[in-house]
This record gives structure tokens, sequence and C-alpha cells, in this order.
């Protein structure tokens, strides 16, 4: 019976024009729902769903959902263990049961073949694909589809989720805009609690197949799928549950659980620096014992450059809020310091945290006087916007410790000459003899070509003032900021050169002309 | 007798009472009342100054004043709103000597006298003679005709005497006959009011005097006429010529040619002086000097703030100052003043300011002038040329056009004399195809362009020789000088031609030639207008950082600007200041450049190119300031780590991003064959190769590679040299120093490399020299308050030292007594009137009351009288 229909449409396929599948898929559903006689039109449906026209594929689709959801609200669909079909036909059964389990196959081929949407190429179809998934979801919720053995069983279709989630973390492509879709979801308590159990389900056996190695585009669709998972700030609020519970809120637990398991993997470079910016913000505000954080933040802290400075944000949380107690975080701070972090993004935090770990009156003062003259040594490299941050980070840190005023005020030595005591290859600031030298680098930076850093450097030509700059607005000055006050500034008297320019490289003090040629 | 009587009195007042009485008597009456004397105490003796002054006799002077003004004052005041005045003519009338009877006496004979004289003696009725204006009215009739209607009377307006007599009154109309119609009119003429009398005199006047003038004329005619017929008649009747004729002659001599060279030369104009010409000596010193001041500028520009700092003085404190920072005296007190008569309501300050925009504004006055002067020149110029049929050159950039250009200049000039001369031997084909020639000529005049497309349109399709032409006319039809919109224009035409220049730059190949050409031009617009022309680069600049910082937001980097902007900055180092300490168009432009080589990655062949070329205008930029900027240092390092071969120097030195300690790029300048620098020779990297590098070959590859090299090496020693005086000189250059003598593979490269990478290893020394340890700039010790009045040096200094000085005072001084006299005099002049009002008032008052008291009285004896009269009758 099946096949000749089958082939019947088939014929009629190739005939019918375009818009004409539109009439058939709906004549079809029509007939499906309306009676059980017509059960074999589900085929041709689902036969649409593999087809090479998009448009059919998302049409097919959204006609998949309303069957199916109808048929799981009708109860038309076999509850419990799901026997083969061939033993269906083997086993003594009323016509009925037939039919259920028969709908029942049919309803997992289309999740199959659902699921294989999800990795189509066109964006629509995967995101059609995605929401009838969810709609079943919704709906097996509602009419489960196992038996239920305990009576207040809490019953979510957590197999449908499980297949969901693997498809979304796939370890081949990046799914970062279907998961921006799947958010509306995670709105839903539930949703979420089970998406992050399945997620770590997910990591733990693909990391293992793995053996442990990086897989980047994998972690990628993590990372994207667990930062949308936002957390309300008040657990009160969590009782959004699509089936309601009585009992503790297990959510924060996930979370916590489902990022340390995340965490536990190693990560590829730039993936530290996304999980670092935000975790400070979104992840340890959430968790039960932040605590459980050290291991990945001091892992992350040695491994340097930009991601060490991330780290710091953590690692200042936990150091502040939570007691941590970390041996020679100034010495590691100390070395963190290179040329990079006039460069880096991350410049403005770097220095705001810094300001912070520097403010206590009660750090010793060759470790102050240590980190005056590193900065100052490494100033001669920067930019004129991270001079501007750095130089009066310096006169402020010089302020705060009286004691390191003879880097920029030593009479009683004024006399005599002397090469530079600070060794900076040293990595213990207590051996660097920062307090026997003097920032002869400032004195450098007074002639500096921008007129503003000269004019911070100068201020060290002069006692200091006793109020601290304020930083906060240099932090995030941009270079083009800093040219724009020039370019605003409304000057009456503009001077010009006075050396008549014959030609574009003939000039009195002409460099480009000497190795270039106009050619 | 005298000395006596004063004797108790002082001995100053008694010798001047003394001296008037002694010299003359007739004044002694004052002195009887020595209440009248009023004594100007002196305060101190002074032997053998004379004084006028020390008695006043204040009654005196008082009658002599209330005299005066008796003859004078009162008299107008008794006169005013008096049109007419009673004048008696009698015998005597006003000689107030004469005694009444004498005057009667004399009147009476001369009565007698003058019926006595008679003309007539056998008249012997006594006819009475009238008179008019005491003039005899006959003498006046029979002159009437000998008035002559001289023209002098006429313009006068005095009117004939004819006519006075027949309108006014006087006796004339006794003497007239009338005529019996005349009656009428006299009657009709008497209803007319007295102004239209006038102005029908007037008009009969002006008649009267037009016909005179015609008979006149007509009489001289007739003169003229009789003169010539009567010369026919006396030739016929003497041969002699006459001798007036013969007197002209000799009066007219023949003009001599060399009167009429003196006299041409006389009034020939006569040269201007004109400043001296100047020799080359001068004019070098001259030059020498301004270039002198305007460096002084510079540096001062390039030192910046330090020198306000520096100078601030301590102000004066008054001993009277609370120390409390309140000042009473500020100088922001408004004053009031006036100027040029009117009230200058602003205080000091806006003087201030306005002196300030006065001096700028006279400036550019001044520049302005300048301009004009030029733009005179040219336009002369402009003429003459246009007038031989050509045009174009002028010589407004002549200085700033090299010398090659005025020589094609003058080539071209000759080149059209020569055109002119043969001008008038052309043939019809010649002319043709001179015609055609003409065609293909540029115009001489065009339209400043509005828009870039404009512009753009005009310079398609020309040469870079005539796209230059081009722009100059268009700068010279559009001088400033020659229409109020022009100023405006051109400084729009500085942005297109900006622009076209970037466009230029970014052509495919890029034509840079064209660009080079036009750079005089650029400079001569921007000298012109500096304001549009700064506003215009700060744009460029701002846009271009605009779209590199968009870039970099979003990937964190940016590709090197174009060839373009690479212009545009070489552009701003030729047209402004780059040695300032604070310019509005040079700073952008190095912060522009430090984020260029701060946050584009070199990736390619061409992004080498394009960062030297910045590095190049870095150190170009700072030439002059010795200014330190890091990122040249840091990128530098960058270039020459692409040359180093192996992984081996990790560690030893850091890179500066965008540098990578290995990557893709991290070997960029390796050699591919160290053969290649055994034929390479060192010559310019072309611009071009911002763009696009030629090299296809390996071997060409490796020759770009040494250039780069060896234009890198270059720049790190210059920088080398401009950095020599930093404290930190040898920090700055240590990781260059360990690159160069550890890692670089120097014994592949060509010589003169390595006599370059030798060169820098001696100028950075190994060891850091030492240096004193930083200490606070000494500051003056603050003095203490000083606490003492201010002393001015020349308060006691006497005004007016020179002659002028003191007439002017002299005659302020004059001024304002006279001025004080006549107010006192005007104030008198009144109480004296209101007094003789009063007074005339009283007297009139007075005599009301007598008579009503004389009415009353002469009532009552009227009454009296009758009343007796009935007593009378009762009894």
């Amino acid at each position: 019976m099946a096949p000749s229909k089958k082939s019947s449409v088939k014929q009629s396929e190739g005939g019918n024009s375009e818009i004409s599948y539109k009439k058939r898929i709906n004549t079809k559903t029509e007939l499906l729902l309306q009676s059980r006689r017509h059960a074999n039109d589900i085929f041709d449906v689902l036969e649409y769903l593999q087809s090479e026209k998009e448009k059919e594929v998302i049409f097919a689709i959204n006609a998949c959902q309303k069957i199916f959801c109808a048929l799981l609200e009708r109860g038309d669909l076999y509850v419990g263990q799901l026997p083969s079909e061939e033993e269906m036909v083997e086993g003594d059964r009323d016509a009925d049961e037939k039919y259920h389990i028969f709908i029942r196959h049919r309803y997992s081929n289309c999740v199959e073949l659902l699921l294989d949407n999800i990795g189509h190429e066109v964006f629509q179809v995967k995101e059609a694909a995605l929401t009838a998934l969810m709609k079943f979801a919704a709906a097996e919720g509602q009419h489960p589809l196992q038996k239920l053995e305990f009576s207040n069983h809490y019953n979510f279709p957590l197999e449908l989720i499980l297949v969901i989630v693997r498809c979304l973390l796939s370890g081949t492509e990046d799914m970062a805009l279907l998961i921006s879709r799947f958010q509306e979801f995670l709105e839903m308590d539930d949703v979420r609690y089970y998406v992050m159990s399945s997620i770590r389900d997910t990591i733990t056996r693909v990391m293992d197949r793995n053996k442990r190695a990086v897989m980047p585009v994998f972690q990628n669709n993590v990372f994207t799928l667990l930062t949308n998972i936002t957390i309300p700030s008040q657990s009160a609020e969590i009782n959004n549950f699509l089936i309601r519970q009585e009992g503790k809120s297990p959510l924060l637990f996930t979370f916590e659980q489902t990022w340390l398991t995340f965490l536990k993997y190693k990560l590829p470079g730039n993936m530290y620096k996304k999980v670092l910016v935000i975790l400070h913000d979104s992840i340890l505000p959430h968790m039960n014992d932040p605590t459980l954080m050290i291991d990945f933040l001091s892992a992350a802290y040695s491994v340097g450059g930009a991601v060490s400075l991330l780290a710091l944000n953590g690692l200042f949380v936990l150091i502040h809020q939570h007691n941590l107690d970390y041996p020679d975080f100034y010495k590691k701070l100390y070395n963190l310091l290179d040329p990079s972090v006039f460069h880096v993004k991350y410049r403005a935090r770097f220095f705001h945290l810094a300001n912070i770990f520097l403010s206590s009156s009660h750090l010793p003062v060759y470790l102050v006087a240590a980190f005056v003259k590193r900065l100052s040594r490494l100033a001669l490299t920067a930019p004129p916007t991270g001079l501007l941050i750095v130089l009066p980070f310096i006169c402020n840190l010089i302020r705060r410790h009286p004691s390191c005023r003879v880097l920029i005020h030593r009479p009683s030595a004024a006399d005599e000459l002397c090469n530079d005591p600070y060794v900076m290859d040293e990595e213990d600031p207590a051996k660097c003899h920062a307090l026997e030298s003097s920032l002869w680098e400032l004195k450098t930076l007074q002639s500096h070509y921008h007129p503003d850093v000269a004019k911070a450097a100068k201020a060290v030509n002069q006692p200091l003032p006793g109020l601290e700059d304020d930083l906060s607005k240099l932090l995030e000055l941009t270079t083009f900021e800093l040219m724009e006050r020039d370019l605003k500034s409304q000057s009456l008297a503009v001077p010009l050169e006075f050396d008549p320019a014959g030609g574009l490289l003939k000039s009195a003090k002409e460099v480009l002309g000497v190795h270039f040629s106009l050619e | 007798m005298r000395c006596k009587l004063f004797s108790s009195m002082d001995a100053s007042l008694a010798k001047i009472l003394l001296s008037p009485t002694t010299c003359t008597g007739s004044r002694g009456g004052w002195l009887n009342n020595a209440f009248e004397v009023k004594i100007n105490r002196k305060k101190f003796d002074v032997l053998g100054r004379k004084s006028k002054h020390d008695v006043g006799l204040p009654g005196v002077s008082r009658s002599k004043a209330i005299n005066k003004r008796k003859d004078t004052l009162l008299k107008e005041f008794r006169l005013k709103n008096k049109a007419n005045k009673f004048v008696d003519r009698r015998f005597g009338e006003y000689d107030t000597k004469m005694a009444p009877e004498d005057k009667i006496l004399q009147r009476f004979a001369l009565e007698r006298q003058r019926t006595q004289a008679k003309k007539d003696i056998y008249n012997l009725n006594e006819e009475e003679e009238l008179t008019h204006y005491g003039q005899s009215l006959a003498e006046i009739e029979k002159l009437t005709d000998m008035v002559d209607s001289d023209s002098d009377s006429d313009e006068k307006g005095l009117l004939s005497a004819e006519l006075t007599a027949s309108n006014f009154g006087g006796g004339g109309g006794l003497l007239r006959k009338k005529r019996p119609g005349e009656n009428d009119e006299d009657e009709s003429q008497k209803h007319k009011s007295r102004q239209e009398l006038i102005e029908e005199l007037i008009l009969k006047s002006k008649q009267e005097k037009r016909e005179r003038q015609s008979q006149k004329e007509e009489a001289q005619e007739l003169t003229e006429k009789l003169d010539q017929e009567w010369k026919s008649i006396q030739n016929l009747l003497v041969h002699k010529t006459p001798k007036a004729e013969r007197m002209e002659e000799p009066e007219k001599p023949k003009l001599d040619d060399y009167d009429v060279m003196v006299r041409e030369l006389g009034f020939e104009m006569k040269a201007q002086p004109s400043e001296k010409l100047k020799t080359p000596e001068e004019l070098a010193k001259e030059e020498r000097e301004r270039l002198q001041k305007l460096e002084a500028d510079r540096l001062k520009r390039m030192l910046g703030d330090v020198e306000e700092n520096a100078t601030q003085k301590q102000s004066h404190l008054s001993a009277d100052d609370l120390n409390d920072g309140f000042i009473l005296d500020n100088d922001d007190r408004k004053t009031l003043s006036y100027k040029d008569g009117k009230w200058n309501s602003d205080g000091g300050e806006e003087e201030g300011q306005e002196g300030e925009e006065g001096t700028g504004g006279e400036e550019e006055e001044d520049d302005e002038d300048g301009e004009d002067d030029g733009s005179g020149v040219d336009d002369e110029d402009d003429e003459e040329e246009e007038d031989e049929g050509e045009g174009g050159h002028s010589d407004l950039d002549s200085d700033q056009a090299s010398g090659a250009e005025d020589e094609e200049e003058e080539e071209n000039d000759e080149g059209e004399e020569e055109a002119a001369k043969a001008k008038p031997a052309l043939s019809e084909e010649e002319r043709k195809a001179m015609q055609e020639a003409a065609k293909a000529e540029l115009p001489y005049t065009f339209a400043a362009p509005e828009s870039f497309s404009d512009l753009k349109a005009l310079l398609d399709g020309h040469s870079a020789e005539k796209q230059r032409l081009i722009v100059e006319r268009i700068q010279k039809c559009n001088h400033p000088s020659l229409a109020a919109g022009n100023k405006a224009k051109l400084e729009k035409l500085f942005g297109f031609l900006l622009e076209y220049v970037g466009e230029l730059a970014m052509r495919t190949p890029p034509e840079l030639a064209t660009v080079n050409i036009f750079i005089p031009q650029v400079y001569a617009l921007c000298q012109l207008f500096p304001a549009a022309a700064h506003k215009v680069m700060q744009s460029l600049l701002g846009d271009s950082a605009h779209s590199m910082e968009e870039s970099i937001e979003v990937k964190g980097r940016a590709a090197f600007p174009g060839l373009d902007m690479m212009i545009y900055l070489k552009i701003v180092a030729l047209l402004f200041p780059t040695s300032d300490f604070r310019h509005p168009v040079t700073t952008p432009a190095f912060v522009y450049i430090s984020q260029a080589l701060t946050k584009c990655p070199v990736t390619s062949l061409e992004s080498l190119s394009a960062g030297l070329v910045l590095c190049s205008l870095a150190v170009e930029f700072v030439s002059l300031s010795q200014r330190f900027v890091p990122e040249l240092i840091n990128f530098l390092l960058g270039l020459l780590h692409m040359a180093v071969p192996a992984d081996t120097c990790t560690g030893t030195y850091l890179l500066v991003p965008p540098f990578k300690q290995q990557g893709k790029a991290s070997k960029l300048l390796l050699l591919s064959d160290a053969e290649a620098s055994n034929s390479w020779s060192r010559k310019a990297i072309p611009l071009t190769s911002v763009h696009r590098v030629t090299a296809s070959t390996d071997l060409e590859k490796d020759h770009y590679r040494l250039s780069v090299l060896h234009t890198c090496l270059d720049l790190v020693k210059r920088c080398t040299l401009l950095y020599r005086q930093l404290p930190s000189y040898v920090q700055i250059f240590q990781p260059v120093r360990t690159l160069l003598a550890k890692h670089l593979p120097v014994q592949s490269y060509p010589s003169s490399l390595q006599e370059l990478h030798r060169e820098i290893l001696e100028a950075i020394p190994e060891t850091p020299s030492k240096h004193a340890p930083l200490v606070f700039e000494k500051k003056k010790p603050i003095p203490l308050k000083l606490l003492e009045p201010k002393i001015v040096l020349d308060y006691g200094k006497k005004r007016g030292n020179t002659k002028e000085e003191r007439e002017r005072e002299r005659l302020k001084h004059k001024y304002k007594k006279e001025f004080k006299g006549a107010l006192r005099e005007l104030r008198k002049d009144t109480r004296f009137l209101a007094q003789a009002k009063l007074s005339d008032i009283m007297s009139r008052d007075a005599e009301r009351k007598r008579k009503v008291k004389e009415l009353y009285g002469s009532l009552a004896t009227q009454e009296g009288e009758w009343k007796a009269l009935r007593m009378k009758k009762r009894k």
C-alpha cells in the first residue's frame, strides 16, 4: 500500500509546478489529522524533509511540527518501551496499538530527520528544525512517551533535549547564530537546567572520546551556549519551570558544575581570554563556591601575557571577597609587566586593577619602587595613550608611598654621576635595586613628541602636589580621541612653515626623499 | 600828613595805599573810604616781586561794571524786540555837552543859512526843498538817467532808485507824475500783501535787468559794426597801417624750439622717488634677518609653554594688604573714559583686546597690502602678456618656483615675442594653423571650481605642466583683491586641490610627478589662507584616523594607510612647522603616524615600504625638535627582527606589538639568496611600492629587501644621532644594539650596509652612560611678603618738559581761566538784567500807584469842593 502511494507522489512531483507542493503538503496534513486511514501519507511528508529545495524543507518541517504536536496531544503515539517494527507485525496486537506504534516510529524518524536538518547549510532550515524540535519537547513534556513508574516523577523529554544539545554543540561547525536563536528557550528555567546537564554530559563524552585534545570549534560552541545561559540575579526568581516542582533549585549547582566541567579541559588560547573576560562578571557571582575556580585562575595566571592580565580580575575577586591567599602574587604581577601591557586591548582593565592592588599603604617600599621603575622603563616603548595612563599612575604611586620619592628626588647624591643600578631582567622585585635608581626614563619622556605626554612627564620636575590624579578618565582614552582634542581645539593663529616648498621631496630637512623616489 | 594818618596800619598796606594817592589825584575818591578797599593778604613777602593784585577795589570795579552794562546791555535790552528805532537827526541832538539853549540857537542859525544860500537868487518864492535821505529829491530825479545799469549793483541785489522811489515811501511819490490809469493799479496793489509786493518787485527788477543787458549788447554790436566800417573806410583814407596793429606783431614772436622743449619738460611728470635699489648683500642680509627671526619664533614655539610657567611675576603688595587675596585696586575695574568724543563704556581689558585685535588686524592688513602689491604687479604683467597675445606665467610664485621654471618662463616669453614679431608676415595657411593651435591652447581665464568634480573636469586630460598652469590661472583670476567672494573660492580651491592630490596618489599607477608639480601651488595657497588650510588638513587627518580607528575597534588592527595619506603627511611637513610644541595640524599628524606604526601589522613587502615611509616621515618631523618617538624605535626594531634568520633571538630583546617574535611575517626580510647582495646597488625605493612592489623574481625581491634594510639602518642611525642627548639613550637602543650585534647576519650584506651597521654599533655604547640622580628643579625660595610702600620713582616728575607741552599747558590754563571768567560775566549779566527788570516793574507800579493816588486826590478835592459848595448853599 505504502510503496504505491510513494511512487504516485514521485510521479506527480516531477510534473507539478513548484508552488503546488504547498497545497499538496497542506492537503496531506489535513487528511492525516482527519482520519487514521491516511496514516501512510506521513511518508510523503517525511520525504519532503529530505528535499533539496530549502523552501520545501521548511514547509515540510512546519507541517511535521503541526502533525506530530496534534498527534501527541491526541495520545496517538505509543507510550512505553517501543517495540521494533518487525515485532509490531509479529506480536498479536490490535490495530489501534499497531497504529500507535507505527506513528511512534514515524515520530522518531521525523526527529532524526530534523536533527539532520539542524546541520543543514541554510540558516532558515536550521532555525525551523530547531523550533520544531523544541515544540516536540514541549508537547512531549505534556504527554510523556515513557510510562510513569512513580506518580510524582518529574517528566521532561530529557533524551530529546540531549540530542538537540549534541547537535548544537557540533564539533565541526560554528553554531553561534543558532545558539543565539536557542537563547529564547533558555529563558525557561527547566530548559536551562536540562540543557546544562546535557552540556555537561556532552562535554565529558566528546572530550574523553577525543582524548582531551583541544577542539576549538566544539569548545567555542560550548562557550557560546554557556554564555547564553543567564542566571537570574535572585534565586527566588527561579520558579519559572515548565513543569512545577517542589524543593531546592538545582540550577546553581548545575551551573557551577557545568562551568567546572568545561574549564577542566585544556582550552585554546583565545578561549581562555573569552572566559576570563566574563568570568568575574557572569560566572563567579552565581557560583555556590567560587573558590573552586582557584585552580583554573592560577593556571590561567601562569599562562603569561594577556591571559594572565585577564586572570587578574578573577583572582582579585577571590582575594578580595573570598579570602584567597595567593603566594607571590605581587612578584607575579611584577613579572607580568612587559612592553605588551601598553598595547593589549585590556590595558584599561589591567591598569584599573593594578591601581587597586597597589593602593594598599602596607606594601613594602622596595616593591612599589620596583613597580614604578619597571613601569617607567616600559614606558619608553609605549604609545601616547598608554603613556598618558602610566605617567599619572607612576606619580600616584609615588604620592601614596612618599618613601619612593627618592626615585624622582635624591638631593643627597645630586652631584654624583652613576649608572642605573636597576636590573631589568631580575624577576624578584626585592633584588632589582629599584630604590637606588632614579626615573631617568621620565626625564627622557619629557621630550616626547606629544605635548600632553611631555607635560605629564614634567610633573616630576617639581614636588608632586598632594592630590592624586584621576585615572578613570584616562583609562579609556583612545588614540582617536587624543587626536580629536587637537583637531577640535579652536586656535586662532596657525603658524606656518616659512621654508618655501619647491617639491614633494625637496625640503630642508628631507629624510623621505633620501630613501624614496617619486615613481 | 597822610602818612601819619596811616601809620598805625601795617607797612605794606600803607605803601600800597600811599602810592596811588601820590601818583594820581583823580582817583583819590575811593581812598577816602578805607572800607572800600579789599586787601589780599600775602602769606610770604617775596623780595623784589611785584604784584598787581594785592589791593582790590570791589566797590569801584562793581560800579564800573554796572555802568558799562548800563551802556551796553541795558540798551540792548531796551531795544530788544524793537525793529525800528527813532533817530533824531536834528543838529546836536545827541551831543550832551551842548547846552540846550545853544542847540536851539545853532539850529535856528542853520535854518537861516539854508534859506539864505539860495541857488536861484532871482527866485523870490521861498521854495521848500524836499529831501530823501538828506538828499534833495530834485537832484535824485536828475541822476536817475545817469544810474548805469551796472551789473555790480544788480548782483548785489540793490534795486534801482527809480523802483525804490516808486514803490517805497519817501518823497518820491510826490514828484512822480501820476497817470490816470495808475490809480486803479495802486488800489489793487493796496490789497496785495507785503510778500506779494516784494515778489513782484523782484520780478520787475529782473525783467528790467534783462532788458538792459540786451540793450547793452545791441549797443556793443552797433559800436563794433561801426568800428569795422570805419576801418574799411580808413584803409581807403590813409595807406598807413594803424599803429595798434603794428604794435601787435612783435608781441608774438615765433616760439623757439628750445622754449617748447623747456616748457614741455616743465610739465612732464616728475619721477616719483622710490626706495633705493638694494645691493645683493643687503638683500641677503635682510633675508637672513627675516629667517633668523622666523627661526627664533619657531624655537620659542618648540619649547612650548615652558617659558610661560617660568616667568611668573610677583605682584606688588601694599603695606595695607591684609594678605587675604582681596585686591581693591583691581585692574578690571571699569573706568569712565572718552575716546574720540564718544563715551567708552568698556573697561581697560577690552581695550587691551582691541589693541591686540587691532595689531592683528594691522598685520593682516599689512599682509594683504603685500599681497595687493604683488597682485598689482601680476595684473600688470597679465595685461602686458595678454596684449602680446600670450599670457599665463607671472612671477607671483617666483620665489617658490625653482630656477628652472624661471628659465622656462623666459624662454616662453622670448618665443612669444618672436611670434609677435613674425605675426604681420603670415600667410593664410599659417593663420589657420595658428587658430587651431589657439584652440588647443588653454584659455586664460578659469572660473574657480565649485566642487571637486569641477576641478577634476578642468584638470583631466591635460599634461602635468598644463595642469599646473590651469591651477595657477585659476588662482590668479580669482585673486582675493579682485572680487569679494574670491577668498572663499580660493579657500575651497585649496581643499579641492588636496583632494585631487590624494586622488592622483591613489591612481594606478600613482601620478606622483603631477603631485610634485602642484606642491608650490599648495604651499602658496596655504600661505595665503592658513586658517582654511589647517581646517582642510585637519579634516583629512581626522577622517583617515577615524576609519583606521573603526577598523581597529572591529579587528584590533588596521591596514597601513594608502599612499594618499603618506603624501598628505608629507605635505603637512612641508606646510606646517613640525617642531612646534603643540600645533593644531602637526600634533594630530604625529598621533596619526604613531597610531599607524603601532596598530598596522607588517605582513607583506608593500607594508614594509609603507611602514618605512611613515618612519622616514617621523624622523623628518622630529629632525629639528629632536623629540622622542618611541613607536619609531619599536617599529625599526621590529623590521630589523624580520631580517634575523633563526629563532635564536627569543628572550634577548622584546618586541612590541604589532610585531611578533614568530609568525608568518617574521622572516619577511630574510634574504633568499646571500649572493644577491653582490649585485645590489643602492638606489631609492619608489614610493609606489607602498601599493605594489614590482619585484617579481627572487633576486629582485632580495634587492628590494636590501634596500629596505639599508633604509632601516640609515633611519636607526639618524635616530641615534637625534636621541644622543636623552638620559635613557642606551636603554632605548639596547634592544636594537643586541639585535644588530648578535643576531643580524651582517656578513651576507653588501659593504655599505656593513658600514652602516658598524657606525650604529659605535654610536650606541654597550654600557650605559652615567647620570646624576634626579632632583627637583631648584625653586627660587619664595621671598617674604614685602610690606613696604610702593615707591613710584617718577612721581615728582614735572610735566611739560618740552616746549610744545609747556605751550599746551599754558593754553589749557588760559582757556580754563577765560571760560570761568566768561561764565562769571554771563552770570553777572543775567543778574543785572533781572535787576533792571525788577526795577522797571517797581517803577511802573510806583507810577501807577502815584497816578491812582492822584486820581483819588483829585476826586477827593472835587468831592470836598462839592461838599463845601453844598454846605455853602445850605448856609
